[in-house]
């Protein structure tokens, strides 16, 4: 809700989620705490959207979920990255790296 | 994978609903309070961390549909619940729907049946490969050039000198007897040449092709079997290839099995094949100059038909030194090559043509009806319509609904219309008297049920998008109404003359051909088909090898048929009338006869017993008839036809004279003159016949006619002429039983196919046009109630209001008649190939669908009047 925090890059949500997952399995909100902390603050995600894009995810084959006790002691349901999850996840973290290089690049020589 | 999770995803979403809503909002639960713990932790209240953490999820529902949106069970959904919303608002009109469901079954019905049926036969390419090359050759000496069947000379002649054909190959009926091994059984079969199958490009699933060496004469007998044969008659035996099989009393080898599912075309009952055999040395006195083979070949690939014919022709003109032709073959008129596919398909394309013709125009009235109720229905919501738009509803939101309802009613319609598409393929398919061609590979495949959904679909778009159309493009109830009701009565009106004429055109179409019909069966056959039983019996097998053997057991069959009781006479034929019986001699008289060129096409043979004309009814003009003491030895003579007496004795009286038939030594006294009967069809004129007596024929006939004349019902009969004939021999099998009767009927066979589906269109087509004038005047007659109300009010009688309803019904019904009379003058030309003594601009056709099509306008006409007649004045001016 903030102004101070940043949407997450358009399309790049779907690679985060799966990197946030392939670690350990998480719930919902941890995935949305995860990617806050690892940006160190910076993105801030909608709750509806990571919600809607786990539900994609996870019929695209690379998630499946279970509802599991939270150490709290709350029922939630976790999320699993599976092995064509992992997949997709390298092919994505290949295919950003390969653009964020062209577009530092072409910044750089701009500069 | 992925594709399969989603569907599963997907089902799982739309069949256990609760199931999945409950754990979406579990899960939206569970995140809200683990931010608003998150929120507590930084420092919130409990109130305010649970508000901050609600606000930023947002409305429970509103996320479920924000996660959901995505998936294609949405779209289900939201389909299925306009569909649930059209079935209810269609339950509140009932009339409306079960007409137009009617109207579109009777459509899809029909259009899939006729789809199904001219798929393989006219449209499919024959089951072969490469079919498009392979063609029918014949002899065009017959009478004014028709085809005539070639000799064996005349094939080999063709198949060496062209360069235009890869393969030739002829082939003849063949009706071998197969027994030892349960029943005797009489099968169909070919004797062919053996390049035949090669011809088709078929080779057998199972053993080996026929060799040049087996189609010799003397070679040891073998047979190719069709996989039907092999499974049905030998249990799949794998071993049965280079085995022997009992044909004809004789062991044949069986060299091949065809593949499963093979179709041959020629003669699609053949189950067996055997190689001619013929002298290719073609001596002048045998077989191999007998006009009886039937020609097929393939043309080499890149040649055309076009260029193959002027080889043929060319060919015909130059006879070359190396092959003789005797002058009874000497091709002067001549090769006649028509595609196989049109040569299979030539006798039951006119019929076909027609029917589909035929359905085509229902199929166009019952879209123009579908159109029509749908403008009818969308005419009476035009009030609630207009009040949606002029809240702003959308036009797709405008829309929606009534696609939603028109796509129902052509679900519905058309599932109900293959239903009954496969009812009239069955029907079909087994129609006495209509051999269609290719009827195995007749059904309501997958690509008959694909057309039956596209037609429904196209259907049920086009019918809803119309009245959606005016709907929309008005945007004030109270402006535009008036306008836009009179463009929808126009239309309508149009609709409805649409309708009248297209019945018009079916209704002359299904009188022609009932006229044709009735003609056909009161064409003078020449005998008396009443209380006549007719069966073919085949002498075969060792114990007939020689023709007194033969002869012995048709004379003692005839015997014992005699003695069944209720039989009143009986007698023997070689062949019988409308049977496709064609066993045609040339005929010859002492005093040379000039008959016009092309002419001369020869006489039928009968080689008959006494009683033959007495049993079949056949009256005998002049003479006397063949009786017992005409047997071999004695003095030989012949009955004739009516026609031999008037064309080759024209100048005398014909008793006493000699006649030949056949070869030049075959000299019968002519004793008797016989009525012609009709040999080939009710329709083909009747040709010339000679009947000898069976005795002094010059060989014994194998395949004889028992015709029995009872003075009950001929099919009662049946059984016990069945049991006297195989007491005397029970190897000898009986097929083709029919009834004299029966054998009428179905040689109007095409006719009365093309008739019943045209009867009935053009009934339903009737109703349907009726029905719209009903609709059509009603719908005005509501919409002028006040005009008609101030008419009577100032001292319009009753008969004045009802004279405006129908003077309104008259016009539609005479532009109708006149649009529809233009458009079958010209559409049932047609039918001409199918019609027999009726012009296809029959008169009285003409006008008696005229005076039907104005009765059923006024029958329209009728109600809405009564209804006009019955305002009351007063009532009507004061209702808002």
């Amino acid at each position: 809700m903030s102004d101070s925090n940043t949407d997450v890059i358009q399309g790049t949500l779907d690679m985060l989620i799966l990197k946030a997952l392939s670690l350990e399995p998480l719930h919902g909100f941890g995935i949305a705490r995860r990617l806050e902390q690892q940006s160190d603050g910076v993105f801030k995600v909608n709750p509806g959207s990571l919600l809607t894009a786990l539900n994609r995810l996870e019929r695209n084959g690379w998630l499946t979920s279970e509802w599991a006790d939270t150490p709290n002691a709350r029922r939630a349901k976790f999320y699993r990255l599976t092995r064509t999850g992992l997949k997709q996840l390298e092919a994505e973290t290949a295919d950003w790296s390969r653009r964020a290089g062209a577009v530092t690049r072409m910044l750089a020589a701009e500069g | 994978m992925s594709l399969r999770t989603r569907m599963a995803h997907g089902l799982r979403t739309l069949l256990r609903r609760s199931v999945a809503d409950a754990d979406l909002f579990d899960e939206v639960d569970h995140y809200v309070a683990e931010a608003a713990a998150a929120y507590r932790a930084q420092g919130l209240t409990e109130s305010e961390a649970r508000r901050a953490a609600q606000a930023e999820m947002g409305a429970r529902t509103s996320v479920r549909q924000q996660i959901r949106g995505g998936n294609w069970e949405v779209t289900v959904e939201s389909l299925a619940v306009d569909v649930l919303r059209a079935a209810r608002r269609l339950r509140r009109a009932p009339a409306f729907a079960i007409v137009t469901v009617i109207t579109l079954t009777l459509g899809v019905g029909a259009s899939t049946a006729i789809f199904s049926v001219i798929r393989p036969v006219l449209l499919q390419a024959l089951p072969y490969p490469d079919a498009e090359r392979l063609i029918a050759i014949a002899d065009a000496a017959g009478p004014g050039g028709a085809p005539m069947d070639v000799t064996f000379g005349t094939y080999r002649e063709l198949a060496a000198r062209s360069r235009t054909l890869e393969h030739v190959a002829v082939t003849r009926a063949w009706q071998p007897t197969l027994t030892g091994n349960g029943d005797a059984e009489r099968l169909e079969g070919q004797s062919v040449s053996a390049s035949y199958f090669g011809v088709l490009g078929i080779a057998p699933a199972t053993g080996r092709d026929f060799s040049d060496a087996d189609d010799r004469p003397g070679a040891a007998p073998v047979a190719i079997i069709a996989d039907d044969l092999w499974r049905l008659r030998f249990g799949a035996d794998g071993n049965l290839v280079g085995r022997s099989v009992i044909l004809d009393g004789g062991p044949v080898v069986v060299v091949g099995i065809l593949p499963h599912g093979f179709e041959n075309v020629w003669n699609p009952a053949a189950q067996v094949w055997r190689p001619l055999g013929y002298d290719r040395s073609l001596p002048g006195d045998g077989r191999e100059w007998g006009h009886h083979l039937q020609l097929l070949a393939r043309l080499a690939p890149a040649v055309d038909l076009e260029t193959a014919r002027a080889e043929f022709a060319a060919i015909a003109r130059t006879p070359a030194p190396q092959f003789t032709r005797p002058q009874w073959a000497d091709l002067r008129a001549g090769f006649a090559a028509t595609p196989l596919q049109e040569q299979v398909t030539a006798h039951v394309k006119p019929a076909l043509v027609a029917v589909t013709i035929a359905t085509f125009l229902l199929l166009l009235i019952a879209i123009v009806n579908v159109v029509n109720l749908v403008l009818a229905r969308g005419a009476d919501r035009r009030d609630e319509l207009a009040t949606c738009a002029a809240f702003g509803a959308s036009r797709l939101r405008l829309q929606t609904p009534l696609v939603a309802e028109g796509l129902l009613l052509a679900i519905v319609g058309g599932a109900l219309g293959v239903a009954v598409a496969h009812a009239m393929v069955g029907a079909l398919v087994t129609l006495d008297g209509f051999a269609l061609p290719r009827v195995g590979a007749i059904r309501v495949d997958n690509s008959a049920l694909a057309f039956a959904v596209i037609l429904s679909g196209l259907i049920g778009t086009a019918a809803s998008a119309l009245p959606a159309l005016f709907v929309s493009s008005r945007d004030n109830p109270q402006a535009s109404g008036t306008r836009i009701v009179s463009a929808h009565q126009r239309l309508r009106g149009a609709f409805v003359v649409a309708e009248l004429a297209l019945a018009v055109v079916l209704l002359v179409g299904a009188g022609l051909l009932v006229r044709t019909v009735d003609r056909l069966l009161a064409v003078s056959t020449g005998f008396r088909p009443d209380g006549v039983l007719t069966l073919q019996v085949q002498a075969s097998g060792r114990r007939l090898e020689g023709p007194e053997a033969v002869r012995r057991f048709f004379d003692d069959a005839r015997a014992a048929v005699q003695a069944v009781p209720g039989v009143t006479s009986v007698a023997l034929t070689s062949q019988l009338p409308l049977t496709g019986d064609a066993d045609v001699y040339g005929v010859g008289t002492r005093t040379a006869i000039a008959l016009p060129p092309g002419a001369d096409a020869g006489a039928f043979r009968y080689a008959v017993t006494p009683g033959y004309f007495r049993t079949m009814g056949i009256p005998l003009r002049r003479g006397r008839d063949i009786e017992d003491r005409d047997r071999a030895g004695a003095q030989p003579v012949a009955v004739i036809s009516a026609s031999v007496a008037r064309r080759r004795f024209p100048d005398r009286d014909p008793i006493g004279e000699q006649i030949r038939i056949g070869p030049a030594d075959n000299w019968f006294t002519v004793i008797g003159v016989v009525d012609d009967v009709r040999q080939s069809s009710l329709a083909a004129a009747s040709g010339e016949g000679v009947y000898v007596p069976k005795g002094q024929w010059r060989f014994a006939d194998r395949a004889m006619w028992v015709v029995v004349q009872t003075a009950g019902e001929p099919a009662a009969i049946e059984p016990a002429v069945r049991r006297a004939i195989h007491a005397v021999d029970r190897n000898q099998p009986i097929f083709k039983v029919a009834t004299m009767a029966q054998r009428v009927a179905a040689s109007a066979g095409r006719q009365r196919f093309a008739m019943t589906a045209l009867d009935a269109f053009a009934a339903v087509a009737l109703v349907l046009a009726t029905l719209g004038v009903y609709g059509l005047l009603s719908g005005r007659v509501i919409q002028r109630t006040r005009e008609i109300a101030v008419r009577s009010a100032i001292g319009a009688t009753r008969s004045n209001i009802v004279d405006l309803v129908l003077r309104q019904a008259g016009g539609l019904a005479m532009r109708g008649i006149l649009l529809g009379v233009v458009t079958a003058m010209l559409a049932n030309r047609g039918l001409a190939t199918l019609l027999f003594e009726v012009s296809p601009l029959d008169g009285g056709t003409y006008a008696s669908v005229v005076a039907v099509l104005l009765l059923a306008a006024a029958i329209g006409a009728l109600l809405p009047a009564w209804r006009a007649a019955r305002i009351a004045p007063a009532a009507a001016l004061q209702s808002p």
